[in-house]
């Protein structure tokens, strides 16, 4: 079975933030798979190299046995809530719409289908009776639902999400939860980052744990483990984060006679 | 909901209909004048280009504009505006004469460079993006007067020829051609996003996204800024460099307080921009020494106000309106605490209060009897059934609120008397019930007092002392 994500000794840099070191990894079709990793690991860095957002400099990574151009219709990627300007004159049908502007392209209008794609979406996630609400009178769990929703109405088979349960409310978690399991189960694979520890292993099947590199990566009864765990987040390895630091920078010159 | 949205949605077209007939209301004031019925009955060759042509470049402007505001570009577009006049003058002394394409060229050249520069000080540097534009901004513009005052000294001709106009603008200058390519311009940008409008949206909205999708988002941004340059180049003789960017942020952050869905903040943007062109041509046209640039964005931050104040979603005039009714209610149910209190320790009679007594002014009495809340009988103020139900309700809910914070959120008895003050106010009935159901239905409050109820009767409470 090809995997739905595969990454080969992927190294990635980014805006002068430590980096991700030879990375070779799978995530299986059908996984619900959870990135666990301190602060500053490298969990969102991950998932945006997966998506083209951020140059690689070593290494590759493959969707579906493929680059991500051959099939990028078929990925969804919801970045973090705190990515965007939630002020921003849009109400939130206008974003959940947004989802089907990749598979129209520049040029074609939406039509009926799209629109009843979106409301569906909008539906799945209990939030129908807002679509005409402008985006800043959400709360931060409908914020996080009218993301999710967008991702939706994309119709992928694989889905990318930053910090799906970052600032939501505990109904929101459930909900984003039981909606996840109902992806997977129709066949769909999710890569989320996450960083609570106490329900990583309820909400997941199979884990990344990262730390500036790949830990381990496997099913969640091999991989979460008190002794990885301490490996994970048990400090860095001080001289891969300095050498991830000077990477960043140009070297220094140095007099030899000092 | 989805009527009151709606309701608001016919409000905020109302609101921008209004705005743009302002200049309307000035008509029958303006035929008195004779250069104003010269002026509105465009007879003038001259005069009709100048119009259209700033009606024309509002337009264009009005429409890019949201977009810049959407990304927070708004000071990059006034960077752009004063980074243009080096490549004019740069371009004027290429050709020594007021040679159009070379001195347009010189300025989408200096504009792009300035652009360019700003975004790489980003990139490699600790700056900040407003000092980095700031940076370019005054650079640019010192580089751009200097060449001009030397052009003038060298060339004197070139006075006459008039590069003073590309600092403030006249739009007197405008020609036929002028308008022709000031028509193309902003049939370009109108065409560019009837077409790409959803791709604008999701850059503005969410880059990354869109990038993720595949959206060619480099190219849009690269399309809105060579857009945004080419309006600046055309407006500049017409409006002049130091202003333009006027034009292109006051409709839009006009348009952005009256409406919270993009494609419809671009037309009001458009629309206010355009309404506010032929007022700032009219001022121009009518007086001497009046560049059309000042006039111009003055019209629009005359609209920019009018929004301000008097948007039906959240104009200052609706929440200073909003505010003073609170204050008033507030005050008149502070009198009617006061009055409730007067009336325990008298215990309930007489019920006739004069002025002055419980420390009431005339004009508080009055305030009540105007709410329904009292009426006079002869010269003595007797609260309605009405007031003393509002009266009774007012020092239940003061007294209820220092009992639950005492009882359970532990607060010194004598430390509630103020929170008391503000929340009486505010508590509403399922508060209330809440309270009283965890307090076990209370009938003293922690000073002692009696917490009175609803059902209350004058009769009721005669019968019984007022501290129990």
């Amino acid at each position: 079975m090809t995997p739905a994500v595969e990454f080969h000794d992927l190294t990635v840099s980014y805006d002068r933030k430590p980096v991700l070191f030879g990375v070779d990894a799978v995530v299986p079709e059908k996984s619900l798979c959870g990135i666990i990793g301190p602060n500053g690991a490298g969990k969102s860095t991950l998932i945006k190299a997966v998506m083209g957002l951020l140059p690689v400099e070593g290494g590759w990574t493959q969707v579906f046995g493929g680059p991500l151009d051959k099939c990028r219709q078929r990925v969804a990627y919801v970045p973090q809530r705190s990515s965007v300007d939630w002020d921003f004159p849009v109400n939130a049908m206008d974003v959940v719409l947004m989802g089907r502007y990749g598979r129209l392209g520049l040029f074609k209008r939406p039509e009926k289908t799209d629109r009843a794609i979106a409301a569906e979406a909008l539906e799945k996630v209990q939030m129908s009776a807002y679509a005409d609400r402008q985006i800043s009178q959400l709360s931060g769990g409908q914020q996080q639902r009218v993301f999710l929703a967008r991702a939706l109405a994309q119709q992928a088979d694989l889905y990318l999400m930053d910090e799906p349960f970052t600032g939501v409310d505990a109904a929101t978690e459930r909900a984003i939860v039981t909606l996840l399991q109902d992806i997977r189960g129709k066949g769909g694979t999710i890569v989320a980052v996450h960083h609570d520890l106490t329900t990583a292993p309820v909400y997941f099947d199979h884990l990344l744990l990262i730390n500036l590199r790949l830990i381990a990566s496997g099913p969640v009864e091999e991989v979460f483990t008190q002794e990885l765990l301490q490996k994970t987040y048990g400090g860095r390895l001080t001289v891969l984060s300095e050498m991830a630091f000077k990477g960043m920078k140009k070297p220094e010159f140095r007099d030899p006679r000092e | 909901m989805t009527n009151a949205n709606s309701r608001e949605h016919r409000g905020s077209r109302f609101t921008a209909l209004l705005l743009c007939l302002v200049p309307i209301a000035f008509v029958p004031f303006l035929l008195m004048n004779e250069q104003a019925r010269d002026f509105l009955s465009f007879r003038d060759g001259f005069l009709r280009a100048s119009v259209l042509g700033t009606m024309l470049l509002a337009l264009n402007c009005g429409l890019l504009g949201p977009l810049l505001v959407a990304r927070r570009m708004a000071m990059l577009s006034d960077t752009l505006a004063h980074a243009v006049l080096p490549g004019i003058a740069a371009g004027f002394l290429w050709s020594l004469t007021r040679d159009a394409v070379a001195m347009l060229t010189g300025a989408v050249l200096t504009g792009v460079l300035s652009s360019l520069i700003v975004s790489l000080v980003g990139r490699s540097t600790r700056l900040k993006p407003d000092a980095a534009l700031s940076v370019v901004l005054t650079v640019f513009f010192a580089a751009g007067i200097a060449l001009i005052k030397l052009i003038s000294n060298a060339y004197p001709e070139a006075n006459k020829a008039g590069l003073d106009r590309f600092l403030y603008g006249q739009a007197a200058a405008v020609s036929d051609a002028d308008v022709v390519m000031l028509a193309a311009a902003a049939g370009i940008t109108i065409i560019t996003l009837l077409i790409g409008y959803r791709g604008f949206l999701v850059m503005a909205f969410d880059e990354a996204f869109g990038r993720a999708m595949g959206l060619p988002v480099r190219a849009l941004h690269y399309l809105q800024m060579l857009l945004t340059t080419l309006a600046i180049v055309v407006s500049m003789e017409a409006v002049g460099v130091i202003l333009v960017a006027g034009l292109l942020i006051i409709p839009a952050s006009t348009a952005w307080l009256l409406s919270t869905r993009l494609h419809r903040v671009l037309w009001i943007s458009a629309l206010v921009g355009m309404a506010a062109a032929p007022m700032g041509a009219f001022l121009s046209y009518t007086g001497e020494n009046r560049p059309t640039g000042p006039t111009l964005v003055l019209c629009s931050g005359l609209m920019f106000a009018a929004a301000l104040l008097f948007s039906p979603r959240n104009g200052l005039a609706r929440k200073w309106w909003a505010w003073l009714q609170h204050g008033r209610r507030i005050r008149r149910e502070d009198t009617l605490k006061a009055i409730y209190r007067h009336l325990e320790t008298v215990d309930f009679r007489p019920l006739e209060l004069h002025t002055g007594e419980a420390s009431t002014t005339e004009g508080e009495l009055r305030a009540l009897v105007r709410h329904g809340l009292g009426e006079w009988r002869s010269a003595a103020f007797v609260l309605s059934p009405a007031g003393f139900r509002e009266a009774s309700r007012m020092v239940r809910n003061h007294r209820l609120w220092e009992l639950y914070l005492t009882q359970h959120a532990g607060f010194a008895y004598d430390h509630v008397h103020d929170s008391a003050e503000r929340m009486e106010h505010l508590l509403a009935e399922e508060n209330i019930s809440a309270m009283m159901r965890v307090l076990g239905g209370p009938k003293t409050d922690p000073h002692g007092k009696r917490i009175p109820s609803l059902e209350d009767t004058v009769e009721s409470l005669r019968n019984q002392p007022a501290n129990s």
